[in-house]
C-alpha cells in the first residue's frame, strides 16, 4: 500500500501550462494514476507476453508435440493424440537407463564442483592475500568469456591419444583415460565450475572471522571447524551453485557427443531423435524437465531458495 | 506475501494456460483424423510443377551438403570451386555442411535452404514429404553427359519425374591408422568381433543407417539369417544385426557424425579402425596423419547422392545454375577428387591423366563393381528385396533399435 503513495499525483498546473502535447500525456498519468491496476497491467503485457507466450508457450507445444505420431517413412511429425512415445520410454531400457546415468553424472559433476570450490573458497575468502584473491577470482571468472565450443574442443584434445593428459601421466606409467563418462564429468565440471565457486566464495566471505576464533577457541580443530562452522553456514550457496551444475549437466549434450566417447546421454538421445522422431524426442525432453523440477522442490524444501 | 495468496495466485495463472493447452490437444485431435487417412500406404508424391525456365540469380544461394562438396577453399586451400562459381553468377553460396541424411532431411524441412546434396536415403523421403520439387532436366545442360547408370535411380527418380541431379558415388570405406595398424586389413571383422585385437579403439558411425552395415557383415558371415539386402531386414534379421552391433558397442571406443571429429580421431590414434569417408582419409592425409582406407572383402554400404532443389525455394534461379555449374566436368571432377568418389559426369573421366586415373581408382564407369556396394536408402515395411512373405522394418524401427544399440 506505501508504494502507492510514493507515485505523487501529476501536477494540474505545469500539465496547463505546457503544450498541447505535455496535456495530453498529463491527461494520460491522472487516468493511469487513479487506475493503479490498469497501470500494472500496462507495465507487465510486454514481459508477461514474453515469459507466457514465447517461453511457457513454446514449452506447452513441446508437450503437445510429445503425444504426436511421426510418418514411419518420411520422419514427419503429424497431429495426433497417442501415448505411445510415453509408453516407449517407461519399456524400453536404453531409455531408463540413459536417464539414470544422465542423473549420476549430474550428480557427479555437482559433487566434483562442490569438492573443489570449497576448499578454494575457503582459501581465498580467509587465507589469501588480497592480490592473491583478485588472480584467482579473474582466473575462477575468466572461463566464461572463452567460447563455449572452444573449451569443449580443448578438453577433447587434452583427452586425446598422445595428447597433454597423456604426456602429463605417461612419466607415472599411465595412460590418459580417453573419451567417455569420466572425461564427460571432468569437461562439464570445468565448464560449469564458476556457476559453483563464486556463491560459495561469496557466502565464506560474508562467514565473520570471529565465529572461526571462537570455534578453535571452544577446541574445534580445522575439520571441525570446516564441519560445524562452515558447512551448514554454506548450505544455501552449495544447493544455488548445485542448481545450477546439476540443471546445466542434465541438458547438455554438446560435451558429450566431443569427449563422451559412446557415452549416450539425455541430451544425446533427444538430439538424434529431433531429426528422426521429435515426438519421442518431445516426450524424452519431459524426463528432465521432471528432474529438475523436483530437484527445484527439494532445494526449495531445504529453505535454500528464502531469498529468490 | 502470504502463501496463501501466493497459492491462489499461481491458480489464477495457471487456469488460463491449462485451458490453452487442452485446446491445443483438442486442436491436434481433430486434425489427426484427416492426416492419417491421406497418408496411407505405398509411396504417395505431392504433385509440384518443376520450374519451366531458369531467370536472373537472386544473389545467393543456401546449400546444406556433406562435407567436402561444397568448398570455397577455407578447409583445404587446394579446394575452391565455390568462388568461381560466386564470380560467374553474382550468386553467393552460403553452405551447411550436413552430418547425416537424418539432419539434412530435417533441415530442408526449415524452409531455408535452396539445395542439398541428398544421399539416397534422405531423397526418398525428401520426395515423399514434399520438400523437394522436380527437376527440369533440359534446364540442367551437363545433365546429358551423366553416366547412364546413376540416371533414373529408385532414389532420385519416381513416377517418371527427376527430383535429382546425380553427383557421384561411393563406399563407405574402412579407415585404419596405419601407426597402429601396420597391415592393411581386409575385411570388416576387426571392427564387429569380440576378440578384435583393436577393442577400444574402435571408430562407427552414428546414425541408424548404420545398422545396414552389420546386416552387410551378418550378410557374409552368417548366411542362414538369409540377408540379401541389408536394407530389406524383418525383425528376426534387425534383431541378428542389433546384437551384432551390441557387441560392437563393447569394444567401440567412439561414434563420430562430424567429419572433423572423425579426421581428428583416426589422425590422432584415438581411433585404430572404423566406418569412414574417404574425403576424411584425404583430410588426415593433408595434414599429415598416417590414414589409409580399404574396400574390404565383404563389400561395403555406400551412397549415391543428387541435387535436390527444395520445393518452395527462395533462390531458385541460383540453384538451377548452382546444379548446372556443380555438374559441369572440371566442377563435378574437383568435387569428387576432394571427397574420394566417383564422379557422376562421364567427361569429369577424360581430360587429364588425374581424372582418367581417379575414375580407375574408384570405378567410375564400372557397375560391376557397385554390386558389391550397397547404396543408403530408407527402409520401409515392403520389404526392398522383393520378399512379400514378410514384413521388414522401417527406419522408425532402426531409430528404436539404434537408441537400445549405444545404451
Amino acid at each position: 500500500m506505501n508504494r502507492q503513495a510514493v507515485i505523487t499525483p501529476p501536477s494540474v498546473r505545469s500539465a496547463a501550462s505546457d503544450g498541447p502535447a505535455a496535456r495530453r500525456s498529463g491527461a494520460l498519468s491522472r487516468w493511469l494514476y487513479s487506475r493503479p491496476r490498469v497501470r500494472l497491467g500496462a507495465l507487465l503485457v510486454l514481459p508477461l507476453a514474453w515469459l507466457g507466450v514465447l517461453y511457457i508457450g513454446s514449452l506447452l507445444l513441446l508437450f503437445a508435440t510429445a503425444f504426436w505420431r511421426v510418418d514411419t517413412f518420411t520422419s514427419k511429425v503429424q497431429p495426433a493424440f497417442t501415448l505411445d512415445n510415453f509408453v516407449r520410454l517407461a519399456t524400453e531400457p536404453a531409455y531408463q537407463a540413459t536417464a539414470l546415468r544422465t542423473i549420476g553424472i549430474s550428480l557427479a559433476v555437482t559433487l566434483l564442483c562442490a569438492a573443489v570450490a570449497l576448499p578454494l573458497g575457503l582459501y581465498m575468502a580467509k587465507v589469501a592475500s588480497r592480490r592473491v584473491r583478485t588472480l584467482l577470482a579473474i582466473g575462477i571468472a575468466l572461463p566464461l568469456w572463452a567460447g563455449y565450443l572452444v573449451k569443449v574442443y580443448s578438453w577433447r584434445i587434452s583427452f586425446t591419444t598422445g595428447g597433454p593428459l597423456d604426456w602429463l601421466l605417461r612419466p607415472f606409467g599411465l595412460d590418459a583415460p580417453g573419451y567417455g563418462t569420466g572425461a564427460l564429468v571432468v569437461t562439464l565440471a570445468y565448464l560449469w565450475f564458476p556457476f559453483m565457486a563464486v556463491p560459495v566464495y561469496s557466502a565464506l566471505r560474508q562467514i565473520p572471522e570471529n565465529l572461526f576464533e571462537a570455534s578453535s577457541d571452544l577446541g574445534g580443530r580445522s575439520w571441525a571447524t570446516v564441519r560445524h562452522v562452515a558447512l551448514p553456514l554454506l548450505k544455501p550457496a552449495l544447493i544455488a551453485g548445485s542448481i545450477f551444475t546439476f540443471s546445466l549437466s542434465l541438458g547438455d549434450y554438446i560435451a558429450a557427443q566431443f569427449v563422451g566417447g559412446k557415452t549416450q546421454v539425455i541430451g544425446t538421445v533427444i538430439a538424434s531423435n529431433i531429426n528422426l522422431n521429435p515426438p519421442l524426442a518431445a516426450a524424452f525432453s519431459m524426463v528432465p524437465l521432471a528432474v529438475v523440477v523436483l530437484y527445484l522442490l527439494a532445494a526449495r524444501r531445504s529453505g535454500a531458495l528464502k531469498h529468490f | 506475501m502470504s502463501e496463501d495468496r501466493g497459492a491462489k495466485k499461481l491458480r489464477r495463472t495457471m487456469l488460463p494456460l491449462a485451458v490453452l493447452a487442452a485446446s491445443a490437444l483438442a486442436l491436434t485431435g481433430c486434425s489427426g483424423g484427416t492426416d492419417a487417412a491421406a497418408g496411407g500406404g505405398g509411396i504417395t508424391v505431392p504433385d509440384i510443377p518443376a520450374a519451366t525456365e531458369v531467370g536472373d540469380g537472386e544473389g545467393e544461394v543456401n546449400i546444406v551438403a556433406w562435407a567436402g562438396f561444397v568448398e570455397d577453399g577455407t578447409t583445404n586451400p587446394d579446394a575452391d570451386w565455390v568462388s568461381a562459381f560466386e564470380e560467374q553468377t553474382g550468386c553467393m553460396v552460403n553452405r551447411k555442411v550436413g552430418a547425416t541424411s537424418d539432419e539434412m532431411v530435417q533441415l530442408m524441412r526449415t524452409g531455408e535452404y535452396d539445395v542439398v546434396s541428398a544421399s539416397g536415403d534422405a531423397s526418398l523421403r525428401l520426395i515423399a514429404g514434399g520438400d523437394v520439387q522436380p527437376i527440369n532436366t533440359d534446364l540442367v545442360p551437363n545433365f546429358g553427359n551423366l553416366v547412364e547408370g546413376l540416371k533414373g535411380q529408385i532414389y532420385d527418380t519416381l513416377n517418371g519425374k527427376s527430383y535429382g541431379v546425380p553427383i557421384g558415388r561411393g563406399a563407405n570405406v574402412l579407415m585404419y591408422n596405419t601407426d597402429l595398424v601396420p597391415e592393411a586389413p581386409d575385411s570388416w571383422a576387426a571392427t564387429w568381433e569380440p576378440d578384435s585385437e583393436y577393442a577400444g579403439k574402435i571408430m562407427a558411425y552414428d546414425s541408424p543407417i548404420f545398422i545396414a552395415d552389420a546386416a552387410l557383415y551378418l550378410m557374409a558371415t552368417q548366411p542362414d539369417l538369409g540377408i540379401t539386402n541389408p536394407y530389406a531386414l524383418d525383425e528376426t534379421q534387425l534383431d541378428a544385426a542389433v546384437e551384432l552391433l551390441e557387441q560392437q558397442n563393447g569394444i567401440a571406443g567412439e561414434y563420430w557424425n562430424d567429419a572433423l571429429k572423425a579426421v581428428s580421431s583416426i589422425s590422432s590414434g584415438t581411433a585404430a579402425l572404423g566406418t569412414g569417408w574417404q574425403v576424411i582419409v584425404n583430410l588426415a592425409q593433408n595434414d599429415g596423419g598416417p590414414v589409409e582406407a580399404v574396400l574390404p572383402k565383404e563389400g561395403a554400404t555406400g551412397w549415391s547422392d543428387t541435387w535436390m532443389i527444395h520445393a518452395e525455394a527462395k533462390n531458385q534461379n541460383c540453384a538451377y545454375q548452382w546444379i548446372d555449374y556443380a555438374s559441369s566436368p572440371e566442377v563435378n571432377a574437383a568435387i569428387a577428387q576432394n571427397f574420394g568418389m566417383a564422379p557422376a559426369n562421364t567427361l569429369a573421366c577424360e581430360g587429364s591423366e588425374a581424372n582418367i586415373a581417379h575414375c580407375e581408382t574408384f570405378h567410375a564407369t564400372d557397375e560391376e563393381y557397385y554390386k558389391n556396394v550397397w547404396m543408403w536408402t530408407t527402409p520401409v515395411e515392403e520389404c526392398l528385396d522383393g520378399r512379400t512373405d514378410v514384413t521388414c522394418t522401417n527406419y522408425q524401427q532402426w531409430t528404436e533399435a539404434w537408441t537400445r544399440v549405444k545404451g
